[in-house]
């Protein structure tokens, strides 16, 4: 098989990451490698992590610098073949049998009475979408395993119109929150990479570039006081997008005059979501607001 | 490509190899990808090989380490350390992942009696006996995936009588009676069987039965479709990829390598709440019926064992405690931790031998739950 060594003139994961940056998305090594090599081969990529972590963004910063749309297909428990690939129009197609004349024979199986959901749409048009397939593990094991044939020969068959083929290999990005371990068999369709949570520079620097608002002081305060707090056994302990609206949050109140503990110790709503978790933390606010006095 | 200097690409070729001998998956079109993708990178150095090796053959975050250091022998030469961590037993309860090591800290404060069990603390490798209840487990595994208490699903199936039309049924219908509707087929929500948390006291006082556990451990992770399987004592294993192997002897002494608390100490509190407070594990008890195999003899904190039980509880579909005390008719649940944790649970239930245990998780789906 010739490789295409550069798909949509990325010829290599540095090209990547920084066509990345330039679409608001702060890449490591790592993703920008496992994105290059998922567009080069023409397999999907899996994109596993903790809630938070940047996997939808990173879909999205792909199709941004593809020029592509994005169709994001949510999973969901039970989501099937109609949800997620294509559906008859029957009351169209009822419509259109009661109205066909006696000896008129009427094709209900026309494009116009087919609905096409997210992974029809992608295969239909490959060189114009990014198919976003996201929260893969909130889906059953039966979805899974349909799954499969969509990504290995990106085809579907319909029963009524015969087998559908992609002209070319669409773009494809799971997401996986790991609340359940993906069949092996998908797993190895596709590229990996695990987000994990990023470096604090990295991190300062995406809280900076997501929202101009927020100084750089700011910045690296929070990123210090979150990573303390993803240390505090937390039932939900907070993603680079709580990072991010903890800073606008705090930069917010203290515009509107609040001291600057006392705007990080009330913006902390927008990082922490769990009652119990708050509960563990305020006596030991002095430990990660800076400036906080007990 | 391989028209182009074999030499050069057999080191390559044989790293999925090792890989495989090593207990990962690797499948053949992974090995293609690994070459397509060292050649689109090109080999210009060792991390970019690193690289392309993390991305298209997927070691689990767990394995990380241990596909790192089976890279580094490969391509460095560097000795292999395999991943195996050394044990130090220290004050907190550790997380141990079915392949690599996680420690998790529960909090700062580590009461006296927590302390004393810590350095009771014996970590030790044990070879797992196979236990001679062969034939009931076989008889369980076949009942257990019908008595699996059910919930309402999000799937819906073909029924006389059902809340929404089945409008794809109900146009075929039609199309064969020339577009006329002659009766409307319905639809139902299908059940799904629940998922299975299963929690093991691995401590001294449980070591007569913790063969008997894991071989019953075994035998539901391959009867039942969701099951997860914890070991509890002074750390917290999880080991249900272990146990995801078929043959049951080869399951259980993978299972026996990964935990390092046999017969230790009993903090069961402080592993519950370490447990609960990786988010990835806790929601695994969402929904579930969670069977905890112990006997109650907590020589930690019995307030974290009742704190750790009741959130268990706010979680979960039911709990399920199977004590081998139970047994025994003079047995009374007046302990501390029974009295407060009663609550809480569904059912305290015999757990003596693995036909009583067997007998009780088959008749969770028959019951109510409370």
């Amino acid at each position: 098989m010739a490789l295409r060594t550069t798909v949509a003139g990325i010829s290599s994961p540095e090209a990547l990451a920084e066509a990345l940056r330039s679409a608001m998305y702060l890449a490591d090594d790592g993703i920008a490698t496992a994105g290059y090599l998922a567009l080069a081969l023409g397999k999907p990529l899996l994109l596993e992590g903790a809630p938070g972590v940047g996997k939808t963004e990173a879909a999205k910063a792909l199709s941004g610098i593809l020029g592509r749309q994005l169709i994001r297909l949510q999973c969901f428990e039970g989501i099937d073949a109609a949800a997620a690939l294509y559906e008859w129009n029957y009351p169209r197609q009822m419509l259109a049998i009661r109205q066909a004349k006696e000896d008129q024979s009427i094709d209900i199986y026309r494009d116009d009475f087919l609905i096409e959901r997210p992974m029809l749409t992608a295969l239909r048009r490959p060189e114009s979408t990014v198919l976003l397939i996201d929260e893969i593990d909130r889906s059953d094991h039966e979805f899974e395993a349909f799954l499969l044939e969509f990504l290995s020969d990106f085809s579907i068959s319909i029963p009524e119109r015969g087998t559908l083929r992609a002209a070319e290999r669409p773009v494809v990005v799971l997401t996986s929150n790991r609340t359940r371990e993906l069949h092996e068999a998908l797993r190895r369709r596709c590229v990996y990479h695990y987000i994990a949570y990023p470096e604090p520079e990295r991190e300062a620097q995406i809280i900076m570039m997501r929202s101009s608002a927020v100084a750089e002081s700011t910045a690296r305060a929070i990123v210090a006081a979150i990573g303390r707090l993803r240390q505090e056994p937390l039932a939900k302990p907070p993603g680079v997008a709580e990072a991010v609206d903890w800073a606008e949050a705090a930069t917010a109140l203290a515009q509107g005059g609040a001291p600057w503990p006392e705007a990080f110790r009330r913006a902390l709503g927008a990082a922490i979501k769990d009652e119990e978790d708050m509960a563990h933390l305020r006596p030991r606010f002095a430990s990660f607001i800076p400036g906080f006095a007990a | 490509m391989s028209d182009r200097l074999p030499g050069a690409v057999r080191p390559l070729v044989a790293f999925p190899t090792l890989l495989r001998q090593n207990g990962f998956a690797v499948a053949p079109e992974q090995t293609t990808s690994f070459l397509q993708a060292v050649d689109l990178l090109g080999p210009r150095s060792v991390e970019h090989l690193r690289k392309a090796a993390v991305a298209t053959l997927a070691p689990h975050p767990e394995q990380r380490e241990r596909f790192d250091a089976l890279f580094d022998m490969h391509f460095l030469g560097a000795l292999a350390e395999g991943g195996e961590e050394e044990w130090a037993p220290d004050e907190d309860v550790s997380v141990q992942e079915d392949s690599g090591t996680r420690e998790v800290l529960i909090g700062e404060e580590v009461n006296e009696s927590g302390r004393a069990a810590t350095e009771a603390e014996a970590l030790s490798a044990r070879r797992l006996a196979e236990p001679d209840d062969t034939d009931t487990l076989r008889r369980f595994a076949r009942d257990l995936p019908d008595a699996l208490p059910r919930r309402r699903g999000y799937r819906r199936a073909r029924s006389r009588r059902g809340a929404t039309v089945d409008l794809a049924g109900s146009l075929r219908a039609a199309i064969r009676h020339d577009g006329e509707v002659m009766s409307l087929k319905r639809l139902r929500r299908t059940t799904r069987p629940r998922p299975l948390l299963l929690l093991i006291d691995v401590s001294g006082s449980m070591k007569e039965r913790t063969d008997a556990h894991l071989a019953l451990a075994h035998t539901i992770v391959h009867a039942a479709p969701r099951v997860e399987v914890f070991t509890l004592g002074t750390r917290l294993t999880r080991v249900t990829r272990a146990l995801r192997r078929r043959n049951r002897h080869q399951a259980l002494a993978e299972a026996a390598g990964l935990v390092a608390d046999w017969d230790g100490g009993t903090r069961i509190g402080d592993a519950l709440a370490a447990f609960l407070s990786v988010p990835r594990y806790a929601t695994f008890v969402r929904g579930a019926v969670v069977v905890l195999l112990s006997d109650g003899l907590e020589r930690g904190d019995p307030a974290a064992l009742i704190t750790a039980v009741h959130r268990l509880a706010a979680r979960a579909h039911r709990i399920d405690w199977l004590s081998p005390l139970a047994g025994d008719p003079e047995f009374r649940p007046e302990t501390q931790v029974l009295r407060a944790v009663r609550p809480y649970i569904d059912s305290l239930a015999d757990g003596s031998t693995t036909a009583r245990a067997c007998r009780h998780i088959l008749s969770i789906g028959r019951t109510r739950a409370a």
